[in-house]
Parts: C-alpha cells; structure tokens; sequence
C-alpha cells in the first residue's frame, strides 16, 4: 500500500498495458506524483482508464473509481458533497479526470454543473487530441488538419476542418478560479500547476496536452520531443488563469515554424502534398493568435482570428 | 399528507448523507420538499442541485461510493437519462435508494401516470417496489435503506405519479428514534478511502465478466428471503406489516385472479369488493416487489387458481403487458393458468371499478389467454380497427 517514502512518487505503478511512450501515462504519473496519496480519483472511460485497471490487476494506489465515458466530474462532486456530510472531507484531495473526448465532448454538462457549483475538485483533462480509445476518431479537440479515423483525408478533405474547442476559456467563463494548461515535456511546470491548484479551495482545471503514439503516428521515443514542439511551435501554448486573469504565459525564446511540430507526425503528412497549404496557413494564424497571449484578463473566445 | 411529502419525510428520517435530483413532474413536491427541509435546517444531509437527471445520479453514485447513504428521486424522462448511470450504480453494487414516480414516455410526451418508465429498466440490476398508497410508500423508502445496504444492491420504490404522489392521505410518519433503531448507519462493505486504496470499476473482460454477472444475479434472487424478512421486522418494529414480495386479496377459492402493481390495486380492492357481492368469485395478487421477480410466491399464492388477468399501465410494444410475461414466466414447469394480459391506464387515462369489473366477468364467462387494450376510445380508432 502506497504511503510514505519511495513508493509514494509511483502512486500510478507502471505495468499498465499501455502503448510505449504513451504521453497520457506520463502525465497522470506526475499528477499523482504532485498530489501524494491523499487523494481520489474519479477516472472516465478512456485509454488511461482501460489500459491501468484491466482486471484482476490496478495500477493505481490511491482510491480511484471509474464509473462512466461522461460523468467524472459529477461522480468527483458526490464524492466532495458527501464525504463533507460525512464529516470525513478533511485532508481529502478530489481528481477528476477524462480525455478530451470525455471532457469538451461527452462530458460537458457535468464538468459545467461542477463547475457552475463550486465543488472543490481538481478537473484534468488529458488531451490527447481524438478518441483513442477507440481507434483514433476525431473529438472536439482535434486540430485541423489532423487525420483521424473519422476524418480522414480524401479526395474532398484535407483531414479534420474545426479548430480545438476552447476548453480553458469555457473554464474561465464558469468563473473557475484556476484554470491552466501543461505539457509532459515540462514535467516541473506540470507537477507545480497540479500542486498550485490543489491549494486553491473550488473547482480547477488543468489541461494537459499528452501526445498519443499510435493516434498522432511519430516514433514512440518522440513523445517529449513532439510535446516540446508543440509549445515552441506555439500551438499549445502554456498558460496559467487566477481568477479571470492570465498570470503566466510560457514564450520559447524562438518561436518555431509550425511546420517543425507537424512534420513528425503522420495524422498531418498529407498537409505537406498539393493542396495543404490552406490549412497550415490555419495553423499558423492559430500559433500566430497564441504568441499574442499576454499576461492580463483572459478574453473570451480568446484573439479573434480569420475563419476561427 | 401529500404523498411527495410523505416520502420526503421517510427519507429525512433515513438521515442519508447525500441528497441529489433534477426537477420533473410528478416527482417535483419530492425535490422541493427536501430543498424546504436543508433551508430550515431539518435535513442536514449534503444537498446537491445537479445540472440534469444523468449528473443527478452520478453525484448519488459518488456518494455511495465514499460510503455515504446516498437518495435521489426521478421520473420518465429523467429515469431514462439516467439509465447508463443506473446500470453502472448496480454493477458497482452500490446500495442507492431512489424514488420513481411513475409517470407515462415520450413521444408523445404526456406527463400523467403510467409505469412505462421503471418497468422499461427491468434489467438494470435494480430492486424494483411497487407501492399501493402512501403510507405504503413511507414504510418502504425505510425499509429499502435496509434492505439495499444489507445486500449492495439498489432499490428503486415506484409510486404511481399524481395518483400518490399528488394526493393527500393520512399517513403515519414514524418517529426518529424508532427509524434509528431500525436502520442503523450504514456501514459499507467497501468504499474509496486512502486507508485502503481501493480501485472501484475495472474493465473486466471475457474471463471474468460473466461471472461478475452471475454474482449480481445469484444475490437477486437472494433478496427475495431479505425483502421479505425486512418486512417482518418492520411489522415488529412499527406494528405494520407493509413490505414482502406479494400480497393476496379475497384470493381463498377464487375462480379468476387479478394481478396487478401500484396504486390501481386500490380501485381493483373496490371492484373485487362489488364482484364478490354479485357472487363472482374473483380475487386479486398484489406484485409489490417486480425485480426480483417472486415467482415461488406467485406460484404458491396462485395453486388451483384456473384464470389470471394482468391489468398493467406498460405495454411491451410488439407483444404483450410486461408483468404478464413475468406471470406466465412464472409458471415455467408449473401448471399455468390461463393468463391474459390487459394493457388500461397509460398516460393518465382513467381506469375505472366499472372496467376492472367488466375485464373480471368476461375472464369468468371466457377464460381463454387474450391481449388486450382496454378503455380505448372508440372515435380515435383507425377505420380498420373499429
Ligand atoms: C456513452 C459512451 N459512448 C461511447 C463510448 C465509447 N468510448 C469509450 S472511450 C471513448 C473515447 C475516449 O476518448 P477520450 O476521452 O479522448 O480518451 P482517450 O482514450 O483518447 O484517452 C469512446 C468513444 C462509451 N464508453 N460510452
Ligand atoms: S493509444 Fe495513445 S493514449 Fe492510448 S495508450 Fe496508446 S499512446 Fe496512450
Ligand atoms: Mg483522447
């Protein structure tokens, strides 16, 4: 049993059946790394669900449930409501967590009524840009561009068409008093938000961007570097919101060509033939619209872009 | 009393830890009752306002899963957006207690009573009590925080909408130490604590789920021995025997018997009453606990009986009532009566002593197994059906 000493910083044992590599196993390590073991987990259906539970066997060492796909965030709050009835609520950390799919898609409604009610629950999503899962389909947090199974390129399509859906500034309108987004290649800054928003009181959202080796089709041994370049390319940049207000905005030194980051991965090779050149001009305005990100009141919808 | 109120009373007195639902009507007065009890201070019970009837019971989920007594309340629409979340609450065995009031499906939408909604989650793991009236309705919310933490599983008790919930009854709402004696704190079996990490809803896979299956299914059938001991207790501990799995009515040397769940069984009482004054020896089987199903019971309750009518608010579109075909399931390697099945009362149409009474003479006059829609209107009927 996971409690004090060495054992506590692999609350998440490895073991799992997960891919080589895989970005969201690396974050949910240093999660739990950042929060100790006095902590619960409420986990929805996805690749880390399924991939660290399969039966007889956990990888978790710490209380962890999964229920649904969509309902994390409500099962995270009954725990919150009822173990503060219970008398029981002292010294209790409450996680929910869900990939994109399970977060901006199916499991809006929840993540909003948890929000809108102020439960004191520590929200992370692990975007890992399509639904894994279930082989790669495309969710409200691809990017465009980007080839998935429910978005393929064809002779009509140059992959996905939408931009992300803007998660953290959904966050911010419900009023959360944390909102943040992290990476597995800067593991320090990732377990310093984790810790940051747990002492805050009320609902907080971390996103963290986990690169997927199978669904985003690079190397398995890349998976820090393609992380790296997605926050130097810009188009995921790292920020931190306190109530409303941007506080922190990572800014490379070199802002790189987005071009660095998408060239690894097969889900955008087909931007790089005849025809492409549309939608990375997309991506750039997208990276283009994240380097004006500066500290000072998070603006709705964020800078307005053509075609966003 | 109003039978909403009523039952928000039984669930105070339960002192659950956790309170959650969504507006829908018939089930409303329950809500707003409970929201009236947390403002004046006398529920003290974690009270959460969810965002829809899918979140309201994964928060009650949560909260049973921290080892809390966890109620929530619902109707129709609001059941079937939670029926991913009902199937998964029973398969994590947790022992939740809600409340349906039962009320008829959309489309087309029609927000009267029928039992369409909780009938149509037969399968769902759930222990299902059909409650007659209201003071039925308060001794079983009671007894079902016992019975569902005894067994961990979850017990939904059906009260028909408007006609109970609605409704203003005398009823005995019994005191807080007597409720306490009788359903001690809850002591989960297990629960998510840091003590004993726990990991709660595993992927199991062909090797084992089958299994976790059979388990659920084998601790079903054992309720029926629970349920109806619990009821006995009841009796003991209050002096009123409301609970088991059935009950009979004049059924001593009946010719037919008429089965039924929930409130219609008041008006059957005053049709059976008039029948037997007209020398018609009719009877009547009360199904109060519809999952488990009480197939001994109904069998031995149901010996040297020739004729049997169903008269249910559901219809298994396609084929029949569906508390007919538990019926006829019932006698599976028994000697069956003939069994029909009367489809009466959906969406609030009214049924009536006159009709229960007519459907009993034909069944004596001619006892051959039939399906049928009673109480249709004659000018809504399409030519060829006229
Ligand atoms: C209600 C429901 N719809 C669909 C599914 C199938 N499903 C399971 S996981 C999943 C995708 C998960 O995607 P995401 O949340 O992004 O997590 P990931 O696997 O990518 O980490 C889907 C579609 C389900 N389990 N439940
Ligand atoms: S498919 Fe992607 S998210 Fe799933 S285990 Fe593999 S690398 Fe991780
Ligand atoms: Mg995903």
């Amino acid at each position: 049993m996971a409690r004090e000493g060495a054992r506590v910083i692999n609350l998440m044992e490895p073991g799992h059946t997960g891919c080589a590599g895989c970005g969201q196993a690396i974050a949910a390590r240093l999660v739990l790394k950042a929060t100790g073991p006095r902590v619960i987990v409420a986990n929805a259906t996805g690749c880390l669900e399924v991939y660290t539970t399969t039966y007889p066997r956990s990888s978790w060492e710490v209380p962890w449930i999964h229920s649904l796909f969509e309902n994390a965030a409500a099962v995270a709050a009954g725990m919150e409501v009822t173990l503060k009835a219970m008398g029981r609520y002292e010294g209790v950390k409450i996680i929910a967590q869900a990939g994109d799919g399970g977060t901006a898609d199916i499991g809006i409604g929840c993540i909003s009524g948890m929000f809108e009610r102020g439960h004191d629950i520590l929200y992370i999503c692990y975007d890992n840009e399509g639904y894994m899962n279930t082989g790669y389909q495309r969710s409200g947090l691809t990017p465009p561009g980007a080839r998935t199974t429910t978005s393929p390129p064809g002779r009509l399509s140059y992959g996905n068409r939408t931009r992300k859906k803007n998660m953290p500034m959904i966050a911010v309108a419900h009023g959360v008093p944390y909102v943040a987004t992290a990476t597995v290649s800067e593991p320090r800054d990732l377990m310093r938000k984790v810790q940051r928003a747990l002492e805050i009181e009320g609902p907080k959202y971390l996103h963290i961007l986990v690169p997927c080796v199978p669904g985003w089709g690079y190397e398995s041994e890349l998976t820090l570097e393609v992380a790296r370049l997605a926050v130097e390319t810009m188009l995921f940049p790292l920020i931190e919101i306190e109530n409303g207000v941007i506080t922190k905005v990572r800014k490379p030194k070199e802002i790189r060509p987005v071009e660095d980051y998408l060239r690894p991965q097969r889900r955008f090779a087909h931007l790089f033939r005849p025809g492409g050149e549309e939608v990375l001009e997309e991506l750039r305005r997208i990276a283009a619209e994240n380097s004006r990100l500066a500290t000072g009141p998070a603006m709705l919808g964020g800078p307005p872009g053509e075609g966003g | 009393m109003e039978g909403s109120k009523a039952v928000a009373e039984a669930v105070r007195l339960c002192r659950p830890h956790v309170v959650c639902a969504y507006p829908i009507t018939p089930q409303t007065h329950i809500v707003e009752e409970l929201s009236r009890m947390v403002a004046d201070g006398r529920l003290d019970a974690g009270f959460v306002l969810a965002e829809s009837e899918f979140g309201a019971a994964s928060i009650v989920l949560g909260g049973s899963a921290v080892g809390g007594r966890a109620y929530t309340a619902t109707s129709s629409q609001g059941l079937l957006l939670m029926v991913e979340v009902i199937f998964n609450i029973a398969g994590l065995r947790l022992p939740v207690v809600m409340t349906c009031a039962n009320r008829a499906v959309s489309a087309p939408i029609n927000i009267w009573n029928d039992q369409q909604d909780a009938v149509s989650i037969r399968d769902s793991g759930w222990i299902q009590l059909y409650v007659e009236d209201n003071q039925e309705a308060v001794d079983t919310h009671i007894q079902a925080f016992r019975i569902a933490e005894e067994l961990m599983i979850p017990v939904m008790v059906c009260m028909d909408g408007y006609v109970l919930t609605h409704t203003m009854e005398p009823v005995d709402i019994p005191e807080q130490e007597e409720v306490d004696r009788f359903l001690p704190p809850y002591e989960p079996a297990y629960r998510l604590d840091f003590d004993d990490p726990f990991t709660m809803g595993a992927m199991v896979g062909p090797e084992a789920y089958m299994e976790t299956r059979f388990h659920v299914h084998m601790d079903m059938m054992e309720a029926r021995g629970v349920i109806r001991r619990v009821a006995d207790e009841y009796a003991e501990a209050f002096g009123r025997h409301r609970g088991g799995l059935i009950e009979t009515y004049d059924i001593e040397g009946a010719d037919v018997v008429l089965v039924s769940m929930g409130s219609l069984l008041g008006t059957m009482r005053d049709a059976v009453d008039e029948l037997r004054e007209e020398g018609l020896k009719v009877g009547l089987l009360k199904v109060r606990c519809f999952r488990p199903f009480p197939k001994e019971a109904i069998n031995d309750a149901l010996k040297g009986v020739g004729v049997v009518g169903v008269i249910e608010k559901d219809v298994s579109l396609g084929l029949e009532g569906t508390l007919c075909s538990e019926m006829r399931a019932a006698f599976c390697g028994e000697e069956s009566p003939e069994i029909s099945s009367f489809i009466m009362g959906l969406g609030g149409r009214d049924v009536t002593v006159e009709e229960i009474k007519r459907v009993a003479r034909e069944l004596v006059a001619d006892p051959a197994c039939r399906v049928e829609f009673r109480g249709l209107k004659e000018e809504l009927m399409r030519g060829d059906e006229r």
